[in-house]
């Protein structure tokens, strides 16, 4: 284990950093990255604390695989360092080989070995145990995910679901301090794709497992993440639960990558409220514009996030809307309207109100706290991980 | 910028590098020595127009010359249209088609690339030259004003022996594109107006044509570097005119210079290969539906059937019966210690030049595993170029490097050592296996290469996330997923060594004689029966690599 009493150079006090990293399975310090002059990471910092799964999503291109490459040891470092439980793993000078680092991934292609049965694929990473303790793991896993009866078949007779659980399975097998799952379920049908989810979620969590999952999906994330860094452009745009993503983006990426909404202009009423063409609400008002400017006098123009669930039919408001757009998807229609001003809104309302194309309905605000953006500032790359 | 910045400015593809740095010019190196292999023969046949045309040369190009290109010509043409023609139509039948017999032609169609074009040249030529049975039958039922029979030993006969034995390329290439498109191009097209056989000649055949293309071409790579089928038949190409320049009137110069106009030749027909197999990727489809196939009715059955059991039985049935007929004649006079000799140095050339072949392929796999730059990417295609290179071309160009090293070291032994040595290397085996590790090479990387595929990057890095690498990870993922390739690459390698004849003939030590070498011999001499139990001995060994080749097809049916 020569990484182990490598002495690191870059902190100005090692042993504080050693131990205030100490009991966290996965910390990230500034972590920059680049392929040539394309800059893949810029700057990435967060930690994961023991039993979490986090998530990184992102659209593809963001630089998340290429985090979990780093973390893996597959890629080396430009600048920063990575911690796993303790141990300084990378740095640009430094750089620990994966099968020393004590993780287990889970692949997007999930690289089975095809000539192994499914029970010797579980086994693989158990090379240091002896054979009745290594079957007796490998049984136990198989178990856990529910192919005990699979154990002597070869992954090519298995379903791409049943696939993914013995890649998850030999993953978890050595019991690695932290688990990297890249897009697992990428291959899959979107049905089978929610189901694994929320066991893939269960087992991680019965075997105390921390994990960190890479994905492009919101649906997966929010469904197997206890914290969700939403990436873009090899940045961490937020670092937060699934709640906050939704309903207090850090910024306008965040807020158009997470959910579905609109921007609707408003004017800043004073710190904490907002008035719209619909009505004024109270909600996050950045700070520089609640002081008011001097241009306007009042506060500043910003932009208001709605959410579908934030406007609600009611026929009886007297507040009307031209339908000019709906989805229906089944238990609800999803209803594009458009205001008066002309500017356009998203409305859900139950399945059973179902009106014409071009038909006016009553709408109503029904949000007690909204999020407003600064107009004419781009402040999608600058945002920092909570 | 740092040599890894450099390597990782390729994007993250090249930037992967499983392997330690000290190992990465080595790789490199080995690949670039192979590919020197397939080049330095090419270079020493084209140098010979260097030298000032020898008296051999002014008299070949005045005699023989017109003759070669002119006979080359018809043969080319005449083995590709008919190649092009009875494989394309056997392909669309068994693929496409219903009628009686189908399931056990499909596979069976292959059979005649078991028989070297050589042996049933021989058969043929024995049974339908003027002597033979089948003429003498004729001419005594026959009144003599009304038999007449097609010259054998000519251009119609030595064309259509080819085509029977050269056909299965196009037909195994056209049937996997056929069976490759599934049923939705074709509904596509009907759903546009076309009816069946419009659909054919306008999407099936358009879609198939980068494969036909690729079987055709490597037909003709076949027919242009045979030499035992031409001989038979006193065909006169470029293969016989070396041989004869260099046996026969003893000009190492005009038999590479022959040599080197074939290489022109062959050339075009690997430009055309190599535009068609890069063509192939646009054209490849999903495999969709199993076709619903169309059921031939009333004659059109019988025609099909017809047509496939014709061929079935001229180019495999025919040749390996009447083989079988004079080996059992004769086996208890041919089987003796001799013929235990020709055996036993066949099998040990077969097997040592599949070896060495086999571990060739499998250093080129790795260095483009690891390698990923165009130098090496180069240096891999060139290398595994020599299937296009006729073996004449390789004996010839092998053979006057070697002697000119021999000549070099005995020089330098006798000033040295005042030792008066023989030459060293030119009575050697060496210089034979080197040839054949050139003409095979791509023989042996296909199977290997395309094992080495299914090891991903993310196989390596699931093992070394695991804790295996190194010799770990060698032992327990690279060589149990590489077996299977690398089995079927010897396999394949031996037989084509087994049967190969030119570079045998001429490189061979002397009085070194294979079964290959003894087919010729007793041909050359018109003596068919005693040639059948050689023949025989390599036609078992012939089938070999159709039984690997049908495993595939085999799926194919059930999926």
């Amino acid at each position: 284990m020569t990484f182990m009493n490598a002495e690191p150079t870059v902190p100005a006090d090692p042993k504080a950093a050693a131990q205030a990293t100490a009991t966290v399975p996965l910390q990230l310090n500034n972590v920059s990255h680049a392929y040539g002059d394309h800059i893949v990471l810029q700057d990435l910092s967060f930690q994961l604390r023991q039993g979490q799964i986090g998530c990184l999503l992102g659209p593809s291109g963001c630089g998340k695989t290429t985090v979990l490459r780093c973390v893996a040891g597959f890629e080396r470092l430009r600048q920063g360092e990575i911690w796993l439980a303790g141990q300084r793993v990378s740095s640009p000078d430094f750089h620990a080989p994966p099968e020393q680092r004590r993780i287990g991934v889970v692949f997007q292609d999930y690289a089975l070995f095809p000539h192994l049965t499914v029970a010797d694929n579980v086994g693989f990473g158990l090379h240091r145990l002896n054979r009745r303790a290594r079957a007796a793991r490998v049984a136990e896993l198989l178990q856990t995910v529910g192919l005990e009866h699979s154990a002597a078949l070869y992954p090519h007779q298995l379903s791409g679901g049943q696939q993914q659980r013995v890649a998850l399975a030999r993953a978890l097998a050595p019991r690695p301090d932290l688990l990297l799952l890249d897009e697992p379920f990428s291959n899959l049908d979107v049905d089978l794709r929610e189901r694994l989810g929320l066991e893939v979620r269960e087992i991680l969590k019965s075997q105390h497992a921390t994990a960190l999952l890479i994905t492009h999906d919101q649906h997966e994330a929010f469904a197997i993440a206890d914290e969700i860094g939403i990436m873009m452009a090899g940045r961490i745009q937020q670092w937060d639960t699934p709640y906050h993503l939704y309903h207090q983006p850090a910024n306008r990426f965040v807020a158009d990558f997470v959910g579905q909404g609109v921007l609707v202009e408003g004017q800043v009423l004073n710190s904490r409220w907002v008035e719209i063409e619909l009505g004024a609400l109270s909600g996050d008002i950045p700070s520089e514009c609640a002081q008011g400017c001097a241009s306007c006098g009042r506060g500043c123009s910003v932009e208001v996030l709605l959410r579908p669930d934030d406007v609600v039919h009611d026929d009886g408001s007297p507040l009307r809307a031209e339908v000019i757009h709906k989805a229906f998807r089944g238990a609800d229609i999803l209803y594009t309207l458009r205001l008066p001003s002309g500017q356009r809104v998203l409305s859900l309302a139950p399945s059973h109100h179902n009106h014409a194309l071009g038909e006016p309905i009553g709408i109503r605000l029904e949000a007690d706290h909204v999020v407003a953006f600064r107009k004419d500032r781009d402040e999608v790359s600058n945002a920092k991980a909570r | 910028m740092s040599p890894e910045a450099a390597a990782s400015a390729m994007g993250p593809e090249t930037a992967w590098r499983p392997s330690p740095a000290a190992w990465l010019s080595g790789w490199r190196l080995a690949t670039f020595v192979i590919a020197a292999l397939i080049l330095t023969p090419i270079g020493i046949v084209f140098s010979a127009f260097l030298s000032p045309a020898s008296d051999v040369w002014n008299h070949l190009v005045a005699t023989t010359l017109p003759r070669l290109l002119i006979n080359t010509f018809w043969l080319v043409l005449g083995v590709g249209a008919g190649a092009v023609l009875l494989g394309v139509t056997l392909a669309w039948l068994t693929a496409v088609c219903e009628f009686p017999g189908r399931r056990i032609f499909s596979w069976a169609l292959l059979l005649p690339l078991a028989i070297p074009a050589y042996v049933t040249a021989f058969v043929v030529v024995s049974l339908f030259d003027f002597t033979g049975p089948v003429q003498t039958w004729l001419r005594s039922v026959l009144p003599p004003a009304w038999f007449w029979f097609p010259p054998v030993r000519g251009r119609l006969g030595v064309t259509l022996v080819m085509v029977l034995a050269f056909y299965p390329y196009v037909y195994l290439l056209a049937r996997n594109a056929f069976m490759s498109q599934g049923r939705r191009t074709l509904e596509a097209a009907q759903s546009l107006g076309l009816n069946r056989v419009q659909g054919f000649f306008r999407v099936t055949l358009p879609m198939a044509r980068p494969w036909i293309a690729s079987g055709a071409m490597l037909a003709l790579m076949e027919t242009l570097a045979d030499f035992g089928t031409v001989a038979v038949f006193n065909y006169d190409t470029f293969t016989t005119a070396i041989y004869k320049a260099w046996f026969g009137l003893f000009s190492l110069p005009a038999a590479s210079q022959l040599a080197s106009l074939l290489v022109l030749i062959a050339f075009v027909l690997l430009l055309g290969e190599q535009r068609s197999r890069s063509r192939r990727r646009f054209a490849e489809t999903r495999p969709g539906a199993p076709t619903d196939r169309i059921q031939l009715q009333g004659l059109h059955r019988w025609l099909a059937f017809s047509l496939a059991a014709l061929v079935l039985f001229a180019g495999f049935l025919l040749p390996l019966g009447q083989l079988l007929f004079w080996a059992a004649a004769l086996v208890a006079q041919e089987f003796d210690e001799r013929y235990l000799e020709f055996l036993w140095h066949s099998l040990f050339l077969s097997a040592t030049a599949a070896l060495l072949t086999g571990a060739t392929a499998l250093m080129l796999a790795y260095a483009s595993r690891l390698h990923q730059d165009a130098a090496t990417r180069l240096a891999v295609r060139i290398a595994t170029l020599g299937y296009a290179l006729p073996g004449a071309v390789l004996a010839v160009g092998i053979f006057i490097p070697v002697l000119w090293l021999d000549t070099w070291l005995t020089g330098l032994a006798r000033r040295l050592v005042d030792l008066e040595a023989g030459l060293l290397l030119q009575d050697t085996l060496a210089a034979m296996l080197i040839a054949y590790v050139a003409r095979f090479l791509a023989v042996g990387h296909g199977p290997i290469d395309s094992a080495m595929h299914r090891i991903t990057r993310s196989i390596d890095e699931a093992a070394r996330s695991l804790g295996v690498s190194g010799a770990a990870m060698l032992r327990r993922i690279h060589i149990p997923m590489l077996r299977g390739g690398l089995l079927t690459a010897l396999a394949l390698v031996f037989v084509d060594v087994m049967k190969e004849m030119p570079i045998t003939l001429m490189m061979r030590p002397f009085g070194w004689e294979t079964l290959a070498v003894r087919i010729f011999e007793l041909t050359s001499e018109g003596e068919w029966e005693r040639a059948a139990l050689p023949a025989v001995t390599l036609v078992a060994a012939g089938l070999i690599p159709i039984i690997l080749l049908l495993r595939p097809t085999e799926q194919d049916r059930e999926g």
